[in-house]
């Protein structure tokens, strides 16, 4: 009875707020475009309009190439901002997770401590950092100058968009895979160390191995809200960066075809899920390699 | 030569010397014990040998040659870890392979080697589970498998039978023995529980604040202890404060205070008139009823408490003078579970070839 009492608010409330827009969502994916926005009826109006069910919207993905590149770059984009956080956060929780216990929680607080100011402000500072009046576009200008190359414009490009996603999500990979090393026992190594394994060999052999759940949900608690982002790529891309992220977000406030949005996200939401049907396929049964 | 040669080695921390000047050589194919408390230092010690930490004075060798920049992971020495450090997401046959892949082995070797350590702990339908999937003593005996399996010339096992229980314990003590003995591999042996390194060795060094009290055979640990400690440390001892009266042929005359003139085997360069111990393991003290002509000490006494434990039963007699001596009857008459009740007035004696006079410094 108490299992009940606990467990219907947060039930009651994701499918109120979460399972029945989700449905919305697939349900106008097949239906018109309204008027002026939103969408058509389902029934016959009476007025010679539009109404009911079409698989228009989906047969439009499909019919230009422009829908699938803009996909792929998101992915790419996702893939390389994922990496690229990967990399940068993997030494960072190793170091926090070797320093002294009483100087832990005080690295974990400076790494979230980003979150305490508003997320579209730090994506305005990078504006500023990366402008063309800052050092930084300044310097590498007049080293290019110098060269007798032309300047290069840092703000409004695929390298300005991936600094913003790396950056915004960097602690989303730092605090999974400290979680996770944190908890390796250091004896660990010490008995592969013992047994004749070099640093190296201790690092792939035994920490990485060990570190793949916190590999895995790192990534994935990057990798998806980056494919989804459209402040980023709207604040610091070039006209050229579109993500889906934007092409959504225009569909609903840009050219207000709510139903073709609709089927952007559904793709967009069956291409992330087999993704990560696949990761999870690949990682569970270790049993099967050994 | 000996395998393993420690010789003075030191080791401090801060202030306090977990290794004070310790010396002694293991030799080959030898199954050495270092006993002692926790604190003890021959945790510290065992991990010099295995190359985790380094001597701040003094030298380990091994077949002669100095270990000291030789790394952890060159020196062929394995560990056989408390916990066992079993690799949680390595089957047992790729833990036990591991250390044939470090040393860069082909995987047909690999293979071949791994089957015949598995064969040899009996664990060979167990290669494809998990450590968490096995149990204590299965893991155990994966462990003991990892690190003989490329034939080291020395394994360190560091309190390897702790986290088992005691019927668990028991029966790997004799597997270790076998084992040890089938491979002829020398094995270096850290324990606090004295019975293990009774029941194991076949020396042992007994440790104390860092520095070896004692280093024998186990018989001679047990029965010759040549101090306080080792006599406390090792098995249940009832010491006796005595100054020696008399070094006679047969033995020497002992005053201990209140007790009178107790007899005891000779000890070595023990002089008349020096001040030590009496050692008296409880199995070498009789009770009865009365007195036994045999005994050359005798006293009387009252019985205050005993403790039944099924093979034996130990008493514990209060002497008229003040003493309270330990005894261990067997209990080899079935049924007869006690010979005497608390209260009841008893002689206590034993031989004069029972008991060690104890030298103190």
């Amino acid at each position: 009875m108490t299992k009940w009492a606990v467990l219907s608010p947060p039930t009651l409330f994701l499918l109120a707020f979460f399972l029945a827009p989700a449905l919305i969502m697939v349900l106008a994916s097949f239906q018109y475009p309204g008027e002026f926005g939103g969408l058509a009826p389902l029934t016959d109006p009476g007025d010679g309009k539009e109404f009911g069910l079409t698989l228009e919207n989906h047969a439009f993905f499909f019919s230009d190439w422009l829908f699938a590149e803009i996909f792929a770059r998101s992915f790419a984009v996702a893939a390389a901002s994922t990496l690229i956080c990967l990399l940068l956060a993997y030494p960072v929780a190793w170091l926090i997770a070797q320093s002294p216990r009483r100087h832990r929680d005080l690295l974990v607080l400076l790494v979230i401590l980003p979150f305490a100011s508003n997320f579209l402000i730090r994506v305005y500072a990078w504006m500023i950092l990366l402008g063309p009046q800052a050092a930084l576009a300044r310097t590498l200008n007049g080293v290019l100058a110098a060269l007798g190359l032309e300047p290069v414009s840092l703000l409004f490009s695929p390298c300005a968009v991936l600094v913003g996603m790396v950056y915004v999500h960097l602690p989303f990979m730092i605090l999974p895979l400290y979680t996770n090393l944190e908890k390796h026992d250091p004896v660990l190594l010490d008995a592969a160390q013992d047994l004749g394994a070099n640093a190296w060999r201790r690092f792939w052999g035994v920490t990485w191995p060990l570190s793949l759940p916190g590999v895995f949900s790192g990534s994935a608690l990057v990798f998806i809200p980056v494919l989804g982002m459209f402040a980023i790529p709207d604040l610091l891309g070039g006209t050229r960066d579109m993500l889906i992220g934007n092409l959504i977000k225009d569909q609903f406030l840009g050219v207000r075809d709510w139903p073709f949005g609709a089927a952007l996200s559904i793709m967009l939401t069956l291409a992330v899920l087999s993704l990560a049907g696949a990761a999870a396929w690949l990682s569970k049964p270790k049993a099967r390699a050994a | 030569m000996p395998l393993l040669e420690i010789r003075r080695v030191t080791r401090r921390f801060g202030d306090f010397t977990a290794v004070d000047d310790v010396s002694f050589a293991v030799e080959p194919g030898e199954f050495f014990t270092l006993l002692g408390p926790s604190g003890c230092g021959k945790t510290t010690l065992l991990r010099m040998i295995a190359g985790f930490d380094l001597p701040d004075a003094g030298q380990i060798l091994l077949d002669g040659r100095d270990l000291a920049d030789t790394p952890a992971e060159r020196r062929p020495v394995h560990t056989v870890f408390q916990n066992f450090a079993l690799f949680p997401h390595l089957s047992v046959a790729r833990n036990v392979a591991f250390p044939l892949r470090m040393a860069g082995l082909g995987e047909g070797e690999v293979k071949r080697r791994t089957a015949d350590a598995l064969d040899m702990v009996h664990l060979g339908e167990l290669a494809e589970h998990y450590p968490h999937e096995i149990s204590g003593g299965q893991k155990q005996r994966v462990a003991l498998a990892r690190g003989l399996v490329n034939r080291p010339r020395l394994l360190l096992l560091d309190e390897p039978l702790g986290a088992l229980d005691l019927k668990l314990r028991e029966e790997m003590q004799l597997e270790l023995i076998k084992l040890q003995r089938e491979v002829g591999i020398t094995f270096v042996f850290v324990t606090h529980a004295q019975n293990e390194a009774l029941a194991l060795s076949h020396r042992i060094a007994v440790m104390n604040a860092g520095r070896v009290e004692q280093l024998d055979e186990p018989s001679r640990i047990y029965g010759f202890p040549v101090n306080r400690f080792v006599a406390d440390f090792i098995g249940n001892c009832n010491l006796l404060e005595a100054e020696v009266r008399a070094v006679e042929a047969d033995g020497l005359r002992l005053s201990v205070a209140g007790l009178g003139e107790v007899r005891a085997p000779a000890a070595e360069g023990c002089q008349t008139g020096e001040r030590g111990l009496l050692a008296l393991r409880p199995e070498q003290v009789q009770v009865a009823a009365e007195a036994d002509p045999a005994w050359a000490n005798r006293f009387p006494g009252q019985v205050r408490d005993f403790l039944y434990v099924g093979d034996v039963t130990t008493y514990q007699v209060r002497l008229d003078n003040g003493y309270t001596l330990q005894a261990l009857l067997p209990n080899a008459a079935p049924g007869r579970a006690r010979f005497h009740e608390t209260g009841d007035r008893v002689m206590v004696g034993w031989s004069a070839q029972a008991g060690h006079y104890v030298r103190e410094a």
